[in-house]
């Protein structure tokens, strides 16, 4: 009884017109730099099991999100982190979806790159019917969702938060999608290590109508408390404004950071042996 | 090595783990171990211009149950040092009154006032001679002829020589305050003022910290313990009228009464006396 590997590489043969190739299609062994040699296969082989996304490997940290008065703003750092490095440090992860929304995302770049597309896709549909209708930032919210919990419940997540903002007819949107499908809608939104540094900052100081030079620089605030305290987070970062007129996300800039306290200058002068 | 009968002392401290596998193997059996008390806490402190200033929660958990809404997880070790104490509620006890305890015999060796590095180094040698099985993870400070100090201890054994600290599960909500709102040379309000909004992010933002702030004030003069400086939780409702119900508020529908001294024989010594 042939092989079912073996008839599919003997059809490739003949589609080539006969070129060898010589490639095996067994079970590969794949070493990544995060974790033990994972099996995986290139097609479906008796007896074993079909293994998805198990783990992230280029990840972005955290994105913080609030409403102002005039629409949202949308902050993150440009890291791409490999593991425990910083591999790439001018990794956009915030995108203009259409003219009133923006998505950012934390965990894996090349899903959140995956997920771009697909919006792409989504949108130009849309503008094709030329019905006078956009999709709005909630529109592509619900959206998001959906693909997020079907991903999910087919056990191959796109392993990313994401936080969708916008505005459409006056109205100001501001929400999140995680890799489980579980969404919500806030005044103030964040990801990753945000949650646990930034939102106790968002929730004592964030109010009502701020104008943009306060929303600006409280998301700055929370940012450079990460960037003190989060491993992965590196002093370069982008802020994007989301009004009813248009996106603009700015060019990416370094926060001021205060290293100079003079407790830190010689911390062991009175108890030798620590640090 | 050779199998002895009689079980040896371990030399000189220390834990011995010989009953470890016939735990873990009675807990795959079926029995369960007992739950310890933990302080899942927020624990903060911070130096300002003439000293220190020590925070804390007052909630102790047992899993998931909030075993004490107003605990005292600010110690005593010494007239001139205090200790806020994080982690296993036992340990943190127990390890703060051994080392106070050492530290009054030091006193009368010594005859001088406590430093705070002398706790330090009482409290680093024990934990790191348990390997981290005592868990406790304490914030240690304390005013002496040298000047304010604030040590973190680890559970391992380890400590941190800071300006600012924070330790337990709220930790992350705290320090994002301390991150955004320490300065040198702050004083004694300020630092009150900082001190207690951070508990109060460990309080509102982490599940394993709530009800209550405690603070103490250690100066080169005196040091101020504040139970319960802020109550940001209080009882919502409580009857007006109170919860005192008269005889007569239910009613009785019959009334049976069995003399037990008909049941009771006394068949050695004395019946006990009627009251």
């Amino acid at each position: 009884m042939h092989h079912p590997q073996v008839l599919r590489s003997q059809m490739r043969w003949e589609c080539h017109g006969g070129q060898e190739e010589s490639k095996q299609e067994q079970i590969y062994v794949g070493r990544s730099l995060m974790g033990p040699p994972t099996p995986f296969t290139l097609m479906p082989m008796p007896g074993v099991p079909i293994t998805h996304t198990q783990q992230p490997y280029v990840t972005g940290t955290s994105v913080l999100g609030l409403i102002y008065e005039g629409g949202v703003l949308i902050a993150a750092d440009t890291a791409g982190s490999y593991g425990s490095t910083t591999r790439f440090k001018s990794v956009e992860r915030m995108k203009a979806v259409s003219n009133n929304t923006l998505l950012g995302a934390s965990g894996e770049i090349s899903d959140f790159q995956a997920i771009t597309q697909l919006l792409d896709r989504l949108i130009v549909a849309d503008a094709m019917w030329d019905d006078g209708n956009d999709l709005g930032p909630l529109d592509i919210h619900n959206y998001l969702t959906r693909v997020m919990y079907n991903r999910r419940n087919k056990f191959d997540p796109l392993w990313n938060t994401l936080i969708l903002g916008g505005v459409k007819n006056g109205v100001k949107h501001l929400g999140s999608v995680s890799m489980i499908g579980v969404h919500y809608v806030d005044n103030h939104i964040a990801t990753g290590f945000g949650i646990h540094l930034a939102q106790p900052i968002f929730r004592e100081e964030w109010k009502e109508n701020m104008t943009l030079e306060e929303g600006t620089r409280l998301l700055e605030k929370a940012l450079l408390v990460l960037f003190y305290r989060d491993r992965s987070a590196i002093n370069k970062i982008q802020v994007a404004n989301v009004t009813e007129d248009g996106v603009h996300i700015s060019q990416p800039y370094a926060l001021k950071s205060e290293w100079n306290l003079e407790a830190f200058k010689n911390p062991t002068a009175s108890a030798a042996g620590s640090w | 090595m050779t199998k002895s009968n009689v079980m040896e002392v371990p030399p000189k401290g220390g834990f011995t783990f010989d009953l470890c596998r016939r735990n873990t193997m009675l807990q795959q059996q079926g029995a369960k171990l007992p739950k310890f008390r933990k302080t899942g806490t927020t624990i903060v402190g911070l130096i300002f211009k003439d000293g220190v200033i020590l925070g804390a929660d007052t909630r102790a958990t047992e899993g998931e149950i909030v075993c004490d809404k107003n605990c005292e997880k600010i110690h005593y070790l010494a007239p001139n040092i205090s200790c806020c104490g994080a982690g296993t509620a036992a340990d943190t006890e127990n390890v703060t009154d051994m080392v106070s305890s050492q530290l009054v015999l030091h006193r009368y060796a010594t005859g001088r006032e406590s430093r705070v590095v002398t706790a330090l180094t009482m409290l680093k040698s024990h934990l790191f001679r348990y390997q981290g099985q005592v868990s406790a993870a304490l914030v240690l400070g304390g005013v002496d002829v040298t000047g304010p100090h604030l040590h973190a201890v680890y559970p391992h054994g380890s400590t941190d020589t800071l300006p600012f600290a924070t330790m337990g599960s709220g930790s992350l909500a705290a320090m994002s305050v301390f991150e955004s709102r320490y300065k040198e040379n702050l004083t004694k309000e300020e630092g009150m003022e900082i001190v207690s909004a951070a508990i109060c992010a460990g309080i509102f933002n982490d599940l394993g910290s709530g009800s209550n702030v405690d603070l103490c004030i250690i100066t080169k003069a005196r040091k101020e313990y504040l139970r319960n400086y802020q109550q940001p939780n209080p009882r919502s409702y409580s009857r007006s009228k109170g919860y005192d119900f008269k005889i007569g508020h239910t009613a009785v529908l019959s009334t049976k009464i069995t003399q037990l001294r008909q049941h009771v024989q006394v068949l050695e010594g004395d019946a006990m006396e009627e009251e």
